[in-house]
């Protein structure tokens, strides 16, 4: 027998419980990593990055990872190396889930050391550093499940995790709805704050204490930041996006539709995710009339939401929009008020080892490329000549999981042929892939002899992927493929965390 | 008969067009040497046109070339340029009398010759956009068999006349119905003027549907997300669909009965019923609109 702190008598042992730990006073209990480590009086807010830096105790070679739902309007990462470059800090990895062009600021930062690897999705300036051979390592590429698979496994392991935060309360509760940097959903901050060790929300809203509605939970927070600003509104969501009116885009939409229309997966129920390229809005146009005209409820929409897809919920065509990312304003805003519209985590979306994800439930995913060959492997990372200058998305994903995969590309991009023998990089492969559709024909993958069935008399001009590769070298010519060295500059990883191919240096 | 519910003008000069001009779906199109190109581009654009011509396959898009009038500097080299590769038609702007398509016949049948294309195989469509041409119409259409239809130029029409180009058209309703007649005369196809304002697809629709009750085959269209809209334009109603099947149904039988007077529902059905008939599953054939089968009384 013995008593605890406040005088209770507690037995020496308690049936079930192999040790146990009598209470002694509030607020002494010990800290460790599965328990509250922030001594409860100590206050998470900061004044400054560099202060939360230390006490999350940064060290040289440590992962930090972001988010980019501030799209090119992101001003924390760049805001972050310039306090970890003035701390002295060097060798880290950085573990954004996407960079973009502002970002090109990181290449200073790997010049001077302290930066070394990245591992995660890189656009344009970044990328193409990338592909010139400029790091020691090369770049992982993960889609967005992957990179949460990943976290899950220890495989990409995050020390710091900074998160953009566009509304936080001094407990950390974050929300990405409000605040002059709004960018609506934070589906992909979820997993950097579940799985980093020290997590710090730079903000540039504080509100009061509980921040309502909140997306991330304090439970999940070190530390909160205020700093004047972390986003160029301007540049973080679209004001309206545009449905392409080039008429060769047109003719590639309309045909999708047509697919769509009859793969016999338009109908009650119907669930599609299609994107915000042009081709994919034109072609979410098309689906939408043929949904009216046929009375059709849908079931949801996933993946990046944009106005449009706030219409037909609006509209009643679906029930419901899953979130990961908001495109536009009008996405943005319609997260903060419909209870239909939904947010969700980069894991809930599209991670191959969470306990089910929305992806397995598409009927249709209606995806880009860079290139799509033979074996209908598509390219979505390099671009004809080779350089890195894309990530992968949630491509290879809703690939994976969609009942039908639609591939949009024109046959001719330039004088480059789209459809070609072999592509230079393989993110998602030809197995994941149904259908594939251009201004000069749609291509079904043998293995969908049911859907080719369902295609047939429907007005599409239906083609062997091999005529459509030779009907665009008929016009082309075959082009004379880059050069690369032997370095290999880029890893791209399946969901599933298989190596799917390697990008190496373009001379 | 060939199909010419669109013709979509494709400037000469704009390569990456001429390249995709097969992919949008209208039944014809005319690779523009005429007013799509300004007077500096006019060679540029013939020797593209007959890049292409040469080079790019247009799968079942019958392909036409807009030339100039032979009564302007440009309009012999066109010719020379272009005949040699065959084209389906020669589109003739500013025809004005039998004249302007016996000149244009000549010349091409001494190319036809010269580089070794089937004789009278490239077709001439004479485009009426004048008064005077307008005054001219059966010497036109009758003037050589090489004649394949009649195209009418409504903004240059309506600028010689000193007319107003109204929305509603009605200034045109009797300029459209004589060409239609004209046609007729020499039992081809009469294919109506562009529609100006791309942004008006009602508009569009409207006048569309209205030549087509005018008796027109087609339109000329400048912009590819017009090929649609006059093809729904000139696509039958399921019930003309229905009675035009009917009405074939009716004169195969009987054929085959070998009876000489045929009537459906109390109705004679003459030749030009039949001929009507068949227009009509023609063209719901190639809008996609399948026949739809009668159980045979």
């Amino acid at each position: 027998m013995r008593s605890n702190g406040i005088g209770r008598i507690l037995p020496e042992s308690i049936p079930g419980m192999d040790v146990f730990r009598p209470f002694e006073k509030a607020g002494s209990g010990p800290s460790g990593p599965s328990v509250f480590q922030v001594p409860k009086r100590e206050p998470k807010v900061l004044a400054c990055l560099e202060e939360a830096f230390r006490k999350a105790d940064v060290r040289d070679g440590m992962t930090i990872s972001f988010h980019h739902h501030l799209r090119n309007g992101d001003l924390v990462v760049n805001m972050a190396l310039d306090v970890l470059s003035g701390m002295g800090i060097r060798n880290l990895v950085l573990a954004p889930s996407a960079l973009f062009p502002v970002h090109r600021e990181v290449l200073r930062h790997v010049q001077s050391g302290t930066v070394r690897a990245i591992q995660g999705s890189v656009n344009g300036p970044v990328g193409r550093a990338v592909s010139e051979g400029l790091f020691d390592l090369p770049v992982i590429l993960r889609s967005h499940g992957g990179r949460v698979r990943a976290m899950q496994a220890g495989e990409l392991s995050v020390d710091i995790a900074v998160i953009a935060a566009p509304s936080a309360d001094c407990m950390g509760n974050i929300s990405g709805v409000s605040g002059p940097s709004a960018c609506g959903s934070l589906g992909y901050a979820f997993s950097d704050a579940c799985y980093a060790r020290q997590v710090i929300a730079v903000t540039d809203n504080l509100v009061p204490y509980p921040a309502v509605p909140y997306s991330l939970p304090q439970t999940l927070v070190d530390w909160v930041v205020p700093v004047e600003r972390i986003g160029d509104p301007e540049q973080i969501v679209s004001g309206t996006l545009r449905i392409t009116r080039d008429p060769l885009r047109l003719v590639i939409a309309e045909q999708v539709a047509r697919v769509v229309e009859s793969s016999g997966l338009l109908r009650d129920g119907f669930s599609m995710q299609a994107g915000a390229g042009g081709i994919s809005l034109a072609a979410s146009d098309f689906i939408r009339e043929r949904m009216r005209a046929a009375r059709i409820q849908g079931s949801f929409i996933s993946g990046g939401i944009t106005g449009q897809s706030v219409e037909m919920l609006e509209e009643g065509l679906f029930q419901a929009l899953l979130d990961v990312q908001s495109f536009d304003l009008a996405a943005a805003a319609s997260l903060a008020r419909n209870p239909a519209h939904l947010e969700m985590s980069a894991s809930f979306y599209a991670n191959t080892a969470a306990k089910g994800c929305v992806v397995d439930m598409l009927d249709v995913a209606v995806l880009g490329a860079t290139q799509v060959d033979t074996d209908f492997n598509v390219n979505v990372n390099t671009e004809s000549d080779g350089v890195l200058l894309h990530g992968i998305g949630g491509h290879m994903d809703t690939a994976a999981g969609a009942k039908m995969t639609v591939i949009v590309t024109p046959l001719l991009r330039g004088r480059m042929p789209m459809v070609v023998d072999r592509v230079l990089t393989v993110t998602t492969p030809g197995e994941t892939v149904d259908v594939v559709v251009t201004e000069r024909g749609v291509a079904v993958n043998p293995i969908r002899k049911d859907l080719l069935e369902n295609l047939r008399g429907k007005g599409l001009r239906l083609l062997d992927i091999h005529d459509l590769e030779r009907e665009a070298k008929s016009i082309t010519g075959v082009p004379r493929s880059p050069e690369f060295g032997e370095k290999i500059v880029g890893v791209v990883e399946y969901r599933d965390g298989g190596v799917i191919d390697v990008i190496r240096q373009r001379l | 008969m060939t199909l010419r519910r669109t013709s979509l003008y494709i400037p000469g000069n704009n390569p990456g067009m001429l390249l995709n001009a097969a992919v949008y779906g209208a039944d014809s199109i005319v690779l523009d040497l005429e007013d799509a190109v300004s007077v500096a581009e006019k060679d540029a654009a013939r020797i593209l046109v007959r890049n292409a011509l040469r080079s790019i396959s247009y799968r079942d898009v019958e392909v036409t070339v807009r030339v100039n009038s032979l009564s302007t500097p440009f309009g012999r080299e066109d010719f020379e340029e272009i005949v040699p590769l065959a084209p389906s038609v020669l589109r003739l702007p500013k025809c004005e009398t039998a004249d302007d398509v016996l000149r244009a016949e000549k010349l091409i049948g001494e190319l036809e010759e010269k580089s070794g294309v089937p004789a009278g195989s490239v077709k001439l469509i004479p485009i009426i956009e004048s008064a005077f041409g307008a005054s001219n119409l059966p010497e036109i259409v009758r003037s050589s068999p090489r004649v394949a239809a009649l195209n009418f130029g409504a903004e240059d029409y309506t600028a010689d006349l000193g007319a107003e180009r109204t929305k509603e058209g009605r200034e045109l309703d009797d300029i459209r119905s004589r060409i239609v007649a004209a046609a007729r005369i020499a039992g081809i196809q009469a294919l109506d003027s562009v529609f100006a304002d791309v942004n008006d697809s009602e508009g569009l629709f409207e006048e569309a549907f209205r030549v087509r009750r005018l008796g027109f085959d087609g339109k000329s269209v400048i912009h590819p997300r017009q090929i649609a809209i006059v093809h729904r334009a000139f696509t039958p109603s399921e019930k003309e669909i229905e009675y035009a099947g009917r009405v074939v149904a009716a004169i195969e039988e009987a054929a085959v009965r070998k009876s000489g007077v045929v009537a459906l529902n109390g109705r004679m059905i003459d030749a030009p019923v039949v001929a009507k008939a068949r227009k009509v599953l023609a063209l719901a054939e190639a809008a996609g609109v399948h026949r739809i089968e009668e159980s045979r009384p």
